[in-house]
């Protein structure tokens, strides 16, 4: 599955997400990866996923204008090949 | 961002480390004579049980997301599970290294239903000449033993650990079997002139031309073997190698030894690279976010004798541990500089003048004598 306006996401439960100055690093405890988020709006993003219907709402509610949805697809897109997110599980 | 930046911008520090070492004790069943803590015999200051869960909840706080665990030996410490317990359960995962000696079936079981957590088995030698003659007499089976053991409670994958010399060099394709046999990861590193290693290092440090197999060797295999990243000062010789080409002392890395003692990195032990303590006001996080020496590391490093040089956007002249540890200025090239540029300075640098490690936790000379001539006896 590629990242589109519509998608339900949430952080992966395995992963922390520890801002720092340039963004913030997350590393995944399943697969022991650490990855680097590169920009601080890309971390609010991902950060407040879990609050909002759909990638659209949150990008909307944090304040991200429509011209720069594009880059951030791109980058939730990679975010969930490197399983730092992944598609919203209901919880049971 | 670009990769490069992103390497500009973990040059001037992380709000916590990304690999943190913690060396539990000074303790240790063998003598190896590389050992960069010098280890051998527990020092009576070290942490205490309470002042060791201290550290682990403060590192908590900083979202330290894994430490690894050395020392000597850490499971000689009776409290070990209880703080790999207390990490993990705090969201610390852990990585510990160890000799293997103290991994019977019971621990391996143990070890095994345990989450967040990886071992890696040191072993310098693909057969027991090759590793006993550096890591005494035994420690091939003690290792070997426990990669069984771990293999049958179900493990799954651990490392094996390789200090990369000249004596093993001509082994890495029969380690990577080794490895692939047991289901594990090999990880190789460098062997650095620190602690015990500072007198054997001449011996033992790979040739130069032994650094270009090293070099040909990761690039055809590193994907899947780890480095630690230790291997940089090799990129001069070309395509750079998998990992941050980088020294992270103090910046991404540091090492807390087992007084609390924190260091820029777990290579050098030595007053010069003493950022403070962690049972100092304010603890660890203090010494990380605030020590005059962090601090100075974080800011942009002199080039200095390599300035001219072409290869220094790909070596970054090397490690500075090493460079100390010869005796050579840290401004200059790595002392296996593959362009030979450290050889002439090097060459007139007298044995024994270089700075010595701060401290020293051999065992007794008498001791290990005795024990080596039993052995020889047999």
């Amino acid at each position: 599955m590629s990242v589109v306006l519509e998608s339900v996401l949430e952080i992966h439960p395995q992963v922390a997400v520890r801002p720092e100055t340039f963004g913030a690093l997350a590393y995944h405890y399943g697969n022991r990866r650490l990855i680097f988020l590169k920009h601080p709006d890309v971390v609010t993003v991902v950060q407040a996923l879990n609050d909002h219907p759909d990638v659209q709402s949150t990008l909307s509610a944090c304040g991200v204008t429509q011209d720069r949805w594009p880059s951030f697809i791109a980058a939730l897109s990679s975010l969930e090949t490197s399983e730092v997110v992944r598609e919203r599980q209901i919880a049971s | 961002m670009s990769a490069k930046s992103l390497v500009e911008e973990m040059k001037r520090g992380l709000d916590a480390p990304i690999c943190l070492t913690w060396e539990l004790t000074y303790a240790c069943n063998l003598q190896c004579v590389h050992c960069l803590s010098s280890s051998g015999q527990r020092d009576e200051r070290e942490l205490s049980t309470a002042e060791a869960k201290k550290i682990l909840d403060d590192l908590r706080d900083l979202q330290v997301f894994y430490i690894n665990i050395g020392g000597g030996e850490p499971m000689v410490r009776r409290d070990f599970f209880e703080l790999l317990e207390y990490s993990i359960a705090n969201g610390i995962g852990v990585k510990f290294s160890t000799n293997g000696a103290f991994i019977d079936t019971e621990k391996a079981q143990r070890l095994a239903a345990m989450d967040y957590l990886d071992i890696q088995i040191s072993l310098d030698g693909i057969d027991a000449a090759t590793n006993d003659a550096v890591r005494g007499e035994g420690s091939y089976d003690m290792a070997i033993r426990a990669m069984e053991n771990l293999k049958a409670a179900n493990f799954g994958q651990f490392k094996i650990s390789v200090v990369v010399t000249r004596h093993n060099v001509s082994q890495l394709d029969q380690f990577k079997a080794l490895a692939d046999h047991y289901g594990a990861q090999l990880r190789i590193t460098r062997l650095r002139p620190a602690g015990r290693g500072a007198d054997t290092w001449h011996e033992l440090h790979p040739t130069n031309a032994q650094q270009r197999e090293i070099y040909n060797w990761l690039l055809k295999h590193g994907e899947n073997v780890l480095t630690g990243d230790s291997f940089f000062h090799l990129n001069a010789l070309g395509e750079s190698l998998p990992g941050l080409n980088m020294c992270g002392a103090g910046r991404v890395v540091c090492l807390i030894d087992p007084i609390g003692d924190v260091y820029a990195c777990p290579f050098v032990i030595h007053d010069e690279f003493k950022a403070g303590n962690v049972r100092d006001e304010g603890g660890f996080g203090k010494v990380w976010k605030e020590s005059d020496l962090f601090l100075s590391l974080r800011e942009p490093q002199s080039a200095g004798a390599c300035a001219s040089c072409g290869a220094f956007d790909a070596c970054q002249g090397g490690c500075m541990a090493a460079k100390f540890f010869t005796g050579l200025p840290l401004d200059g090239p790595d002392p296996e500089c593959v362009g030979g540029d450290a050889d002439e300075a090097l060459a007139i640098i007298s044995r024994g003048s270089e700075p010595k490690p701060s401290m020293d936790h051999s065992k007794p000379v008498t001791l290990t004598r005795k024990k080596l001539s039993v052995s020889a006896s047999h």
